[in-house]
């Protein structure tokens, strides 16, 4: 294996190359993807919603200037969707040209109609087939039924892809893949084993500021400290909802955009519904940090 | 490399399953990154071995036992102030003797020690925080080599030397710094209760160092190892296993929905859908490639939980009410009532109430539970059950009773039982008592488990989980 193929060469270069392209990453984010090129396993990403397990495949497709090859998995996606499908109107339509026209040996039309002219890829086996390096984004598999779950594995441990009439389609590249799940489901020990795995959480108030300083270019200090602090107090609340990075980004940006330079009683108050997206959120959180209200 | 299979045999006896690949996994990676770093070595170790996002605290436990900071001796001498010059004496000491809780820190007084803690933490100074720690453990614990006491123990008496709690009010002051925004208070305090909660996590591993080094790995992780969330018995929880419950709880009810869910939308297909067929047939020039299908409607059922809240089963009671009612949406209606002697309906209570604490709250404060003497009753309960609702129970409702049968030997009244039997779908039995406990002294679970259609021991989150997801 010539180490000239890895895209990172330690998990610092990890760190670092992901903060070049804004993401701030952690330890054990950085040592999850640097581990998941050198054994060649996929990594799988759980946490709460909005903590950035989907920005971490875009990022770090960004930052290796791979392409990046998205599955959205939902329930009833099945390998037609997934994998590949025979483009069947189109072989339809080549067998009805047949019938007008001159006879061909069943043996020959068979050939004709399961080449690739009527290969239809999707995204699993694009990304096998990718000539370049790219990034699959396998996005909240935690939505497919257990069975089609299966269909995963060959893909996830061999990297390659079997169609009955074609053969098997070895990956040219090895790609970088990663899962994500909100967890609604326990996902099947197969699947599990073949991958690493991965718990984003909300991050501690250092990495938040740093992230926050990263997006929202131009934002004071102390208006990021009063914030990481204001967001870290209200997940600590028995929330419906908790703020996730996402709006604390969104909040930070709000508060830059009117030109608030330190959060009082009143924009507090009046910016709240950016952060929580219950009332029942807001009402307690107002309750709980400004006890004057 | 020995280490990491041992390490491995013990994360096994903690319930993480390690598969051989994943043994492999953790081995690969420790070749392609190295050890010389602990934090990538313990991210590398858990990114291979640990799948599950609840298992990350028995991991991080077992992590400290084998591969904890052994390097660091006591740090009993003077050096408590020069945080550089400790650094390097670490590791020239590395050697060194190891009992715990011998040699100095008697040169520092309380109050000295009580002023370096208030600074450490005022500057979220790690390394002096870890000083500070060190003295404090020889200082108050009171260790004695090969002394069978837990870890808890000794924590217990040097927590309680520290006065933590007034430390803690002094530091939010301090923080606060006279700024009195109005909700710098709240930060203030948020902030200093992070602060000596790192402080507590640091004694806790100075004291397990010290332990380790008096009784050797193994023995200390098997002391410490702990029941996985889904694997605590629920009747015998502590306090801290209690809070992991209810972290679990709504995930676990989040899980369920959704595999309710999904398995009645894919229970049976639906007719052939004739109309939309032919439509797409006309794509392809009339040839009818996919049929398409009408989609099913199918009844949700209707839940009717009666629970058993007398003290001995009363948290199981609270826990399997939460998570049925965490599911209200999967079901086309959930009724539940609770009894001791006498039986009352709560339904509203959950309805109502804004969370689910609050109704918890008002069912042990409101519910009129009480007949004669406050001592379950199953039989009574039932009676009463069946004669002031009689229309709760029809042919398409699940009852669900949750109890030990533990009926003071009282008249089990299980006419009522089977009455109900034939009136409901189904009619389950859950008993938080382990298996081998019913029917002894006044349990009478075999009288009734004649007329259910099931009885299950659930004492673990995953058994309740196990049945729910069952449930049609």
């Amino acid at each position: 294996m010539n180490e000239m193929e890895f895209s990172f060469t330690s998990i610092e270069d990890v760190s670092v190359k992901l903060e070049s392209v804004s993401y701030l990453s952690s330890s054990q984010i950085s040592t999850a993807v640097f581990l998941s090129e050198q054994l060649k396993k996929p990594v799988l990403i759980e946490g709460p919603a909005g903590t950035g397990k989907t920005e971490l495949a875009k990022s770090v497709a960004l930052a290796t200037g791979r392409r990046l090859i998205r599955l959205q998995c939902y329930e009833g996606l099945d390998e037609a969707k997934a994998l590949y499908e025979w483009d069947y109107r189109k072989q339809l339509l080549r067998i009805q040209m047949e019938k007008v026209g001159n006879e061909m040996s069943w043996k020959e039309l068979e050939e004709n109609i399961f080449g690739e002219e009527f290969l239809l890829t999707r995204p699993l086996l694009e990304a096998i087939r990718s000539r370049e390096p790219v990034v699959l984004l396998i996005d909240e598999v935690d939505r497919v039924e257990i069975e089609t779950e299966a269909l995963l594995l060959e893909i996830l441990s061999d990297y390659q892809v079997s169609v009955p009439e074609l053969g098997t389609i070895q990956a040219m590249n090895i790609p970088l893949v990663f899962l994500t799940s909100n967890n609604t489901r326990e996902l099947s020990e197969a699947l599990k084993r073949r991958c690493l795995f991965l718990h984003i959480d909300y991050p501690d108030i250092d990495r938040e500021r740093k992230i926050v300083e990263k997006r929202v270019p131009g934002i004071k200090d102390e208006l990021i400290d009063q914030i990481v602090r204001l967001v870290r107090s209200i997940r600590e609340l028995d929330l419906k909802k908790r703020p996730s990075v996402s709006e604390t980004l969104d909040w930070a940006r709000t508060l830059l955009i009117l030109g608030i330079e330190i959060v009082d009683k009143d924009s507090a108050v009046d910016t709240l519904p950016i952060l929580l997206k219950y009332q029942s959120d807001i009402d307690k959180a107002s309750k709980e940090l400004l006890k004057e209200l | 490399m020995d280490l990491l299979t041992d390490f491995i045999g013990e994360l096994r006896k903690a319930g993480i399953s390690v598969s051989l690949t994943e043994s492999l996994d953790a081995h690969n990676a420790l070749v392609a990154q190295g050890i010389s770093d602990r934090e990538y070595f313990r991210e590398s170790l858990a990114t291979t071995l640990v799948k599950n996002s609840s298992h990350r605290v028995a991991f991080d436990t077992a992590f400290d036992v084998y591969f904890g900071l052994r390097s660091v001796d006591g740090m009993n001498d003077e050096q408590n102030e020069g945080s550089k010059g400790v650094e390097g004496a670490r590791g020239v000491k590395s050697q060194g003797k190891g009992k715990g809780g011998g040699g100095g820190g008697e040169g520092v007084d309380p109050e000295e020690l009580a002023e370096m803690l208030f600074n450490s933490l005022l500057t979220n100074d790690n390394l002096m925080m870890r000083n500070v720690a060190g003295l404090a453990v020889t200082l108050y614990a009171g260790m004695e080599p090969g002394r069978p006491v837990g870890g808890t123990y000794y924590l217990y008496r040097t927590l309680r030397n520290l006065g933590l709690e007034s430390l803690q009010i002094r530091l939010k002051e301090k923080l606060k710094d006279n700024d009195e925004t109005p909700f710098n208070d709240r930060l203030a305090n948020d902030e200093a209760k992070v602060r000596l909660e790192k402080f507590k996590n640091v004694i806790e591993e100075e004291i397990r160092r010290r332990l380790i080094e008096d009784r050797g790995t193994v023995a200390m992780a098997r002391t410490l190892r702990k029941p996985l969330p889904e694997d605590i018995d629920v009747m015998h929880a502590s306090r801290e296993e209690m809070v992991l419950l209810k972290l679990a709880i709504r995930p676990l009810a989040r899980k369920l929905a959704s595999r309710l869910a999904e398995k009645r939308r894919h229970k049976k297909k639906g007719t052939l859908d004739f109309r939309k067929t032919i439509r797409e047939s006309l794509a392809l020039g009339g040839v009818p490639a996919e049929p398409r299908f009408k989609k099913p409607r199918q009844a949700k059922p209707d839940i009717v939980v009666l629970a058993d809240i007398s003290g001995s089963v009363a948290s199981f009671a609270r826990f399997t009410l939460q998570l049925v009612h965490a599911l209200a949406g999967q079901f086309s209606k959930v009724r539940s009532f609770v009894f001791i002697d006498g039986i009352d309906e709560v339904t509203e209570y959950f309805e109502k109430a804004s969370d689910v604490t609050e109704a918890l709250y008002k069912i042990n404060t409101e519910a009129k539970v009480m007949w004669l003497d406050g001592h379950s009753d199953y039989g009574h309960a039932f009676m009463e059950f069946y004669n002031r609702w009689p229309g709760a129970v029809n042919s398409r409702t699940s009852l669900l009773i949750l109890g030990d049968a533990r009926n003071n030997y009282h008249a089990s009244q299980d006419w009522v039982l089977e009455a109900l039997k034939k009136k409901a779908k189904h009619v389950f039995w859950l008993n938080p008592e382990p298996t081998s406990y019913w029917s002894s002294g006044d349990s009478i679970i075999d009288e009734y488990a004649k007329h259910v259609d099931g009885v299950f021991e659930v004492r673990t989150l995953r058994q309740l989980e196990t049945f729910v997801s069952r449930l049609d």
